[in-house]
């Protein structure tokens, strides 16, 4: 575990999704591979439609992780604590599974006294601090959402400064959906750091239709992908060139 | 541990008059009152065996156990002074489920920003001062305060103190930064990451004093920085006494906190010395009073605002005796 990678799905949208598979079920199939999906919902002040909302806290449910409606002045500080705070909800989740193997019971972190709580906590914290953390950020560019981007381009390069002072590895890679011709676009492969977003935005389709089912499932296949063959060529190179 | 949010929200929401008993140590406090809510978890101000004392409710676990572990830990630093004590953790059993809790020392203060607003500029050079020195010893022993910011500070009475209450952003000195507020954070003015480190909270320290003279605060533009921030304190002639020391904590040219503390309390012993020569010229003062009031210039200013305003009071004041003698 002390080298293990955690898997994340950020996922960022304003809204309802309109097309394709139902996306909290395909967040529970996320889980079902071992990624959580976290949500972050931007909202217009004095616009909370409930619907998309609703939307939003389910889909954070059935893939185990966690969400959070912001207005978009509060992105970055709420795109950082999400993350670190989903990560440290996933090791706490291992851990509890640990606990249970070993006193065999139904026993969880909470039913422990709080001094030998406490203990564990330590334990977690150093491994949401040292554990490696590949995160696949999916972003919502409907028409909607085009006066926001510029807030969500500037909160993921915060979340790029937050993450790095971190002790382990980060791997990002950007996609955003409706892409020009299928659900997705990869705007951004795996990469140690998002140094420059500058016109990853630039060419997106003003389609009216949110897919973020099918997105979800898009967002699997990539990390399953990675999973299975490691490090991709891109990244040797990016490896290569920086002598890391 | 979504799914039960809402349950676990109510379960942190206690009322005045309940009183909640630890599951394991069974201590018993009596909810007086909210003090607080943040991010995590609320605090309310209890009685305890005649004593009164601040209990931390949170939503989760696990973020009690982390704090209270750092509260714990800190609080072993050798000659740390100006942090809370921590008392106990438990957990309460309601009919909304458990809940985890821990108890501190309460400290019964004034919040820190009204306070320095309504004294002079040389309170905020003082309480600054006590800061540091407790950041030294706390990054001496491997930590670093990370979420340092007006809420988080309250000014007890007789002697005057400073005190911080919040342990939360509370970091082990090499990791991430694990709370912050944005106009506190290097971060977020594109000066440096948020690994904890004590150039980190010096940042802070810093920005603390800015925000005495701004107490809306201010949102970065597109300028750097530091540029920006040093364009603020230039556009406020309270800050100028320690507009060297803000700018060597912005641009995080200090070493550690003893130094900074050091600067500051230069910045103190020059201005008693300022001040002694204006109240000789209080004559001079008298004579010139309809005349224009002379701005500060530049920064490097040392004069005392303070002693200027107190000499134009007495002035008038002597004047008005003056006036009340002739038409007496």
């Amino acid at each position: 575990m002390s080298q293990g990678t955690v898997r994340q799905i950020l996922l960022i949208t304003d809204g309802c999704s309109n097309a394709g598979e139902d996306p909290v079920a395909m967040a529970a199939m996320a889980r079902e591979e071992g990624l959580s999906v976290n949500v972050i919902g931007i909202t217009n002040e004095g616009d909370e439609s409930e619907r998309g909302m609703e939307e939003i806290t389910q889909i954070a449910q059935s893939g185990g992780g966690m969400s959070e409606v912001v207005y978009a002045r509060q992105l970055s500080q709420t795109v950082q604590m999400v993350t670190k705070k989903a990560m440290t909800q996933t090791i706490h989740g291992v851990v509890n599974r640990e606990i249970r193997q070993i006193l065999g019971t139904k026993q969880e972190m909470e039913d422990l006294e709080p001094e030998k709580r406490e203990e564990l906590m330590e334990v977690v914290d150093e491994l949401g601090e040292t554990s490696n953390l590949d995160i696949l950020i999916l972003v919502d560019t409907s028409a909607s959402m085009k006066t926001k981007l510029p807030r969500v381009q500037e909160a993921l390069l915060d979340l790029s400064l937050s993450l790095r002072s971190r002790e382990g590895e980060n791997h990002f890679c950007l996609y955003s959906f409706p892409g020009k011709r299928s659900h997705v676009d990869k705007l951004v492969s795996w990469t140690p750091q998002l140094d420059s977003l500058k016109g990853a935005f630039k060419k997106l389709s003003s389609s009216g239709i949110t897919p973020t089912g099918p997105a979800i499932t898009e967002a699997i296949k990539v990390h399953m992908k990675r999973m299975k063959k490691g490090p991709s060529d891109d990244e040797r190179l990016f490896i290569e060139e920086t002598g890391m | 541990m979504m799914k039960d949010s809402l349950s676990k929200k109510q379960a942190c929401n206690f009322t005045p008059g309940q009183v909640i008993t630890g599951k394991w140590h069974g201590n018993k406090y009596r909810i007086i009152r909210i003090l607080g809510e943040g991010a995590i978890g609320r605090v309310y101000l209890a009685q305890t065996g005649g004593r009164l004392v601040a209990v931390k409710v949170a939503r989760q676990a696990m973020s009690v156990s982390s704090e209270v572990n750092v509260l714990r830990r800190v609080s072993k630093v050798q000659g740390l002074s100006l942090g809370p004590s921590f008392l106990d953790m438990d957990d309460v059993v309601t009919s909304h489920g458990t809940t985890s809790f821990y108890v501190m020392e309460f400290i019964q203060g004034e919040p820190f920003m009204p306070f320095v607003i309504n004294k002079g500029s040389e309170w905020l050079g003082l309480f600054t001062a006590q800061l540091l020195g407790d950041l030294h010893k706390m990054h001496a022993g491997g930590w670093v305060f990370g979420d340092l910011k007006p809420e988080n500070l309250l000014i007890t009475k007789q002697p005057y103190q400073l005190r911080w209450i919040d342990p939360g952003g509370i970091t082990k000195a090499g990791r991430s930064i694990k709370e912050y507020t944005e106009y506190f954070d290097r971060g977020y003015w594109g000066e440096g990451d948020r690994k904890a480190e004590p150039t980190y909270d010096l940042f802070s320290v810093a920005m603390l004093m800015v925000n005495r003279a701004y107490p809306s605060r201010f949102r970065k533009t597109s300028q750097k920085g530091t540029d920006y921030i040093m364009e603020k304190v230039t556009g406020a002639p309270l800050l100028h006494p320690y507009f060297t020391v803000i700018r060597k904590g912005i641009e995080q040219k200090y070493e550690d906190a003893g130094q900074m503390k050091e600067d500051v309390l230069m910045v103190l012993r020059n201005q008693k010395r300022a001040a002694v020569p204006s109240r000789l010229k209080r004559k001079s003062v008298l004579k010139k009073r309809n005349a224009p009031v002379k701005k500060d210039a530049g920064p490097p200013v040392t004069r005392e605002r303070k002693g200027y305003l107190e000499t134009v009071f007495f002035a008038s004041f002597l004047l008005t005796i003056y006036i009340l003698y002739l038409v007496g």
